[in-house]
């Protein structure tokens, strides 16, 4: 079995060490409801249903698709829009680069490979390293393809059913990605041996935060990563 | 092909550039620790963003006390979906009772 990047060696997802059918049950309902969210708002946008059902199957990465058809909504151009949509995915370096020992775990081709990094999405890669490092492979797969499952047919639904569904922000459900966040780092947090980790999360909130005014979507979060990375670099250096 | 479908392809191709970013770098490979350590770093911005981030600004609404009961429900070590759910209802009755 190979060792995950959990640095933290501790168990998450309220301290079971696994990321349960429940949990999964319940971060898919949240995904189901912003895919038909995003459908919906697509369709707002005038993207056609197999623009809506190609960008969900080759872009696959929600926050960007929404910036996108945000831009198009707001009366700008395409190019603006895939910039913007690309802005907000430097984040998905970081965890491209914690997943690859996890996309790499049963990938026996290089289509699995190819599928496996295509599934790095922010939920997969966060419940893989919240968990227990010896099952961090096997819950990264299956996190991540029941997301992407629900994302691909919830995000068409969206386009078909138009306006029915209403705005998930009036049922709380934009609440449900931190505070799912919140459950899977939380529990990595706990303890002397993660301050180091402590300190990182931290910074990459304050980080994120400083550069909301100033900088453009997206580009606070690669903002915290760097912080993240700098305050673990220099704790090092100083206990060298 | 339309422009907004170039678009599209263009954010495909450079989104999957950045996700074969790690899987190309380390293959098999443990990453370093410092990379690893920006893990907590980005969840922790993608929080925080999601709780008090507006536009350009950073507002208060009921974002941030769902987020703050859900970090007392994740604290006591609740599981995952009863995190998430205490983050929802908060928000949804808020909302209700008229909080933007």
């Amino acid at each position: 079995m190979i060792e995950t990047s959990n640095a933290h060696g501790r168990p998450g997802a309220g301290g079971e060490g696994r990321f349960s059918h429940g949990d999964l049950a319940a971060l898919a309902v949240a995904v189901g409801a912003f895919g038909v969210a995003f459908g919906t708002t697509a369709a707002s946008a005038g993207l056609s249903v197999w623009q809506v059902a190609a960008s969900s199957l080759l872009v696959y990465a929600g926050g960007s698709q929404f910036a996108f058809v945000g831009v198009l909504a707001a009366g700008g151009g395409p190019w603006l829009a895939a910039l913007g949509g690309l802005l907000l995915n430097l984040r998905l370096i970081v965890f491209s680069a914690t997943a690859a020992p996890l996309v790499a775990e049963g990938a026996r081709g290089w289509p699995v490979r190819l599928l496996g990094t295509h599934l790095v999405t922010d939920e997969a890669v966060a419940a893989a390293i919240a968990g227990d490092p010896r099952t961090a492979g096997r819950t990264y797969w299956r996190v991540g393809v029941v997301v992407f499952l629900v994302w691909q047919v919830t995000t068409v639904a969206g386009v078909l059913l138009g306006g029915v569904v209403g705005d998930p922000r009036s049922y709380g459900l934009d609440l449900a990605f931190p505070a799912g966040f919140l459950a899977l780092l939380w529990p990595s947090l706990k303890g002397p041996a993660a301050a180091a980790g402590r300190r990182a999360a931290a910074g990459g909130a304050v980080a994120a935060l400083l550069g909301v005014p100033l900088l453009p979507a997206g580009v606070p979060i690669a903002a915290a990563a760097v912080a993240g990375a700098a305050l673990s670099r220099g704790r090092r250096e100083v206990a060298a | 092909m339309s422009a907004v479908t170039a678009a599209l392809a263009l954010l495909a191709v450079g989104t999957f550039a950045l996700r074969s970013a790690g899987p190309l770098a380390f293959r098999r490979r443990t990453p370093p620790a410092w990379l690893s350590a920006s893990v907590p770093a980005v969840l922790a911005g993608l929080i925080a963003v999601a709780t008090v981030a507006g536009a350009r600004d950073l507002v208060i609404d009921a974002r941030l006390p769902a987020v703050i009961l859900a970090a007392g429900a994740a604290a006591r070590g609740w599981p995952f979906a009863a995190v998430v759910t205490v983050g929802v209802l908060t928000a949804a009755l808020l909302r209700l009772a008229g909080l933007p």
